[in-house]
């Protein structure tokens, strides 16, 4: 009998049904439907094979990985099995899809979904059911691979299939920067040429794999020098990277920079509530909100302007109201705990939602219809109407709150707020002042969202309520705990991932929100910290197991 | 210390500003309603049954918050998606496909039956499914962290039916039987309505039955007394929690199915303010407490309906009711600052918080 007790039927039955789940579900949310067309490597395969041969690829290696060692063969046989259930389940869909009538209730379990799932031949339903047998395989396969190779390969894999993704922006920059000939040599129609993708695989995986090996690239480039030094030749090459920026990317991908900018600079200030001080504000974006409408009031030459103002001028006096919006709406709440204080914030979100779109405050505000005719900044005589000109304006703002943000956390003040997160009543009896600690948090925080309102109104040139929901609170949320709470570089990894993504993978922006709710829970599930922590929480969050492992 | 006391001092003012001026609105508001009298007392009954009806499904909304705060100390912020979840995936997959079959119309008890059913179990188990994804591997983590696997959760079940079930509205079908109206008392009230309020009625007396009298029932009450108490006397204190969740859930379910009723439609957002408004009735009547999730579900729906009326049109706030959210969250908002305890709940004990 060891041998069905090696093979953990109970285990791999579950396995099998979360893999049949997922599979089903990519399917019928429309998922695969929608990425049908977009091609990886061109000709070979696309992103909605991926999707619907990944899962099983994956659960069939976690499946092999816990065959005991020693009968490593055992692992196979279990993605074996793991891929006929899979391809069974997957056979009934295509056949039930085929044979009833089942897009009156589920709308997108289509003809054309249906095509791609039996890879677009009559009878396709068994070459599906061959293809997931075939990819658990190789899932299986993989985990047989000795993990320095494992590694390398994935990490091959990953990059060939982020720059199949973006290969469409890539052949447009490729075009403007060298030649025609080069981008369409290594990119035609929207995907990668089997040859480069070929090389790029083999390319980034060897690299991979011999710097795991300790063979290339861990040593040092260029001229030796001291800490300092290198520190200031570091900066120096950042900056005149970041300077000249605009002109590498083209309009459409520096507007899209200039989005995460200002999701960055929101996250700067929301990762001083939420991540230094530990607060969860949900209604952040009603500070966001109140930056762009002071800003639209102040400037525009419409019939709503009331002042006419410079944005210069009126920059300041932005940043200045919504910190004391962050002020006023932080007094009442901030002596209530951490859940209920989420829930107030985010009623007040809403309430100043609702009153933007409402007739009571249309005569000041606009309505639904916004305030619009906001003028951009200028400078001299030059308006910056362009986005590679708005990029330095975002810029400079970044470049502000990144020297704030880093020089408040290293304070004394940092200090108290990482007091008060980790034990509030401890803090307190450190004599630690909780309400005005706090209130200087969600100050601070307002003032940069409020910063970054007043860009965005300007860029814009107009503004309207719709543009002012919970969403955007939930997207940075999302983006400064995917890169590390607490942690700056984290922010501006987790807003490219965040913002910068979606932007450029137009398909994805439909199951954004899907995915977003999935990075929080398997975030939190796996990887609390983020992908690029800040120190102290790291440490805070695996104290436990440091612990257990002294213990032994 | 002089310090400290100036400082909470001028808090206290700032705070007292706050209530002296929402009172002076409601007051002026009122008074000024009642010298003017623009409605009839036909009109008063009909807000008044409305918001009783309303208020019915916040009360069963609200109780799966009350059931979990009591259990776990945690809001489940993705209760308002498990409301959504169930009505929302029986309307498209079981009531529509009856309506078109003609089966609905002729025999609309064991239809509407079946449909409440559907929306109770798809209730119950997305629930089961977030509280054993989600919830359970975080329970002893710090409190930020299932808050926001809760956010991400609610999310992802929105956007998930919206992928099954697409991002229109869909209209619940009619059903002839229920259209119309029945006397009562001097008045005439919605069949719906008189629907709504019997349903919640005898759902609270059964659930107040199995929570006080049935053995899954005390556990709950165990467990929510002191969970390591609880194991010891037997208790499996993880099964009790997922019972918890689908109690809760299963109450979310019947309320999905009365707001298809009332209101004949559904979509994939439908969840998102009536379970903060519900959350809102669960900390009106003191969180854990479930008859005063009841009861503050009531006085919220009553407050909603009767306030815009009452107090926003006579204060020459144009187009008042579409501040009726506006109502419900600033109350939210105030009974967390001022009585988070609750108006007719309980005192939370300072152990469990």
């Amino acid at each position: 009998m060891s041998f069905f007790k090696d093979l953990d039927l109970r285990k791999l039955g579950m396995q099998l049904l979360v893999a049949s789940i997922i599979t089903l579900s990519v399917s019928a949310i429309g998922m695969v439907e929608l990425f049908g067309g977009r091609f990886v490597i061109t000709g070979l395969f696309t992103m909605a094979q991926i999707l619907f041969l990944g899962p099983t690829a994956f659960f069939a290696y976690r499946a092999a990985q816990e065959a005991p060692a020693g009968k490593k063969w055992l692992g196979l046989l279990k993605a074996l099995l793991l891929g006929v259930g899979v391809g069974i389940v997957m056979f009934t869909f295509v056949w039930l899809a085929q044979n009833f009538d089942v897009r009156s209730v589920f709308i997108n379990i289509s003809p054309r979904l249906i095509n791609i799932l039996s890879f677009e031949h009559a009878g396709g339903a068994t070459t599906l059911f061959l293809a997931l047998v075939g990819s658990a395989l190789a899932g299986g396969a993989l985990a047989l691979v000795p993990d320095k190779l494992r590694k390398a390969l994935l990490l091959g894999a990953s990059i060939t299939l982020l720059v199949g993704l973006l290969s469409e922006i890539l052949a447009e920059r490729l075009r403007s920067l060298f030649s025609s000939q080069l981008s369409s040599a290594i990119i035609a129609s929207k995907a990668l040429q089997v040859i480069p993708a070929t090389v790029l695989f083999v390319l980034v995986s060897a690299i991979s794999y011999l710097r795991q090996s300790g063979r290339i690239g861990t040593g040092k480039i260029g001229p030796d020098l001291k800490p300092s030094q290198a520190k200031i030749v570091r900066t120096a090459l950042i900056s005149l990277l970041l300077l000249v920026l605009p002109m590498l990317l083209g309009s459409y991908l520096t507007e899209v920079t200039n989005n995460i900018g200002l999701f960055f600079l929101m996250g700067l200030g929301l990762n001083i509530v939420v991540g230094l001080a530990g607060l969860l504000d949900l209604g952040y974006v009603a500070f966001f909100a109140i930056g762009a409408y002071t800003m639209a009031a102040l400037t525009s030459t419409g019939h709503l302007g009331v002042a006419g103002i410079s944005f210069w001028v009126a920059l300041p006096i932005c940043v200045a109201v919504a910190a004391l919006a962050g002020f006023i709406l932080g007094m009442p709440v901030l002596r209530m705990r951490g859940d209920y204080l989420a829930i107030v914030t985010l009623g007040f979100g809403e309430i100043i939602r609702i009153l933007a779109l409402s007739d009571l405050m249309k005569p000041y505000i606009g309505g639904a219809q916004g305030i619009l005719n906001i003028p951009k900044p200028t400078v001299g005589d030059l308006a910056l109407i362009r986005p590679e000109q708005m990029y330095y304006v975002i810029l400079i703002g970044v470049a502000i709150a990144m020297f704030m943000s880093t020089r408040v956390r290293d304070s004394q003040i940092g200090r108290r707020w990482m007091a008060m997160r980790e034990d509030e009543d401890v803090a307190e009896a450190m004599g630690i002042n909780l309400v005005n600690t706090k209130l200087l948090a969600f100050t601070i925080g307002a003032g940069f969202s409020g910063l970054a309102g007043a860009i965005f109104a300007s860029k814009l040139g107009s503004i309207f309520p719709h543009s002012f929901n919970l969403l955007i609170s939930i997207n940075v949320l999302s983006l400064i705990i995917v890169g590390g709470l607490g942690s700056i570089p984290g922010t501006l990894v987790g807003a490219i991932i965040l913002v910068g993504l979606p932007e450029l993978l137009r398909e994805f922006a439909e199951f954004r929100w899907l995915a977003y709710g999935v990075l929080l829970v398997t975030m939190m599930l796996s990887r609390p910290e983020g992908f690029i922590p800040s120190e102290t929480i790291k440490r805070e969050l695996h104290a436990g197991d440091e612990a257990a492992e002294q213990a032994g | 210390m002089r310090d400290r006391l100036r400082n909470l001092d001028w808090i206290d003012l700032f705070l007292w500003i706050v209530r002296a001026a929402i009172v002076a609105v409601i007051l002026v508001g009122t008074v000024k309603t009642i010298l003017n009298n623009p409605y009839t007392l036909r009109n008063w009954e009909d807000f008044i049954i409305f918001g009783i009806a309303q208020g019915s499904m916040y009360a069963l909304i609200a109780i799966g918050y009350t059931l979990v705060y009591g259990v776990l100390q945690m809001i489940n912020f993705a209760h308002g998606e498990f409301f959504m979840s169930g009505i929302f995936a029986s309307t498209s997959a079981v009531a529509i496909p009856l309506a078109r079959a003609g089966y609905l119309a002729s025999h609309p008890i064991p239809s509407l039956l079946l449909i409440a059913l559907c929306s109770i179990l798809i209730s119950i188990s997305i629930s089961l499914l977030t509280e054993r994804i989600a919830y359970r591997p975080l329970r002893h983590a710090p409190r930020l962290m299932p808050l926001i696997t809760a956010i991400g959760a609610s999310f992802f079940w929105q956007y998930y039916f919206r992928g099954l079930f697409g991002s229109q509205v869909i209209p619940f079908p009619d059903i002839p039987q229920l259209e119309g109206t029945v006397p009562f008392l001097h008045t005439q009230v919605l069949k719906s309505h008189v629907l709504v309020i019997f349903v919640t009625l005898v759902v609270l007396v059964g659930l107040n039955f199995f929570i006080t009298s049935t053995r899954p029932g005390k556990a709950i009450r165990a467990v929510a007394e002191n969970k390591d108490v609880a194991a010891l006397m037997g208790i499996n204190v993880n099964r009790t929690i997922s019972l918890t969740f689908a109690t809760g859930a299963a109450m979310a379910g019947v309320a999905g199915m009365l707001y298809a009723l009332v209101f004949h439609q559904v979509h994939f957002f439908m969840g998102f303010i009536p379970g903060i408004k519900a959350f809102t009735a669960a900390v009106l009547g003191g969180i854990g407490s479930i008859p005063g999730a009841a009861v503050g579900g009531l006085f919220l729906g009553l407050f909603e309906s009767l306030g815009p009326s009452l107090f926003l049109q006579s204060l020459g706030i144009p187009a008042f009711n579409q501040l009726k959210d506006v109502i419900a969250f600033t109350m939210l908002v105030l009974v967390l600052i001022f009585r988070p305890q609750g108006i007719v709940g309980e005192r939370l004990k300072e152990k469990k918080a």
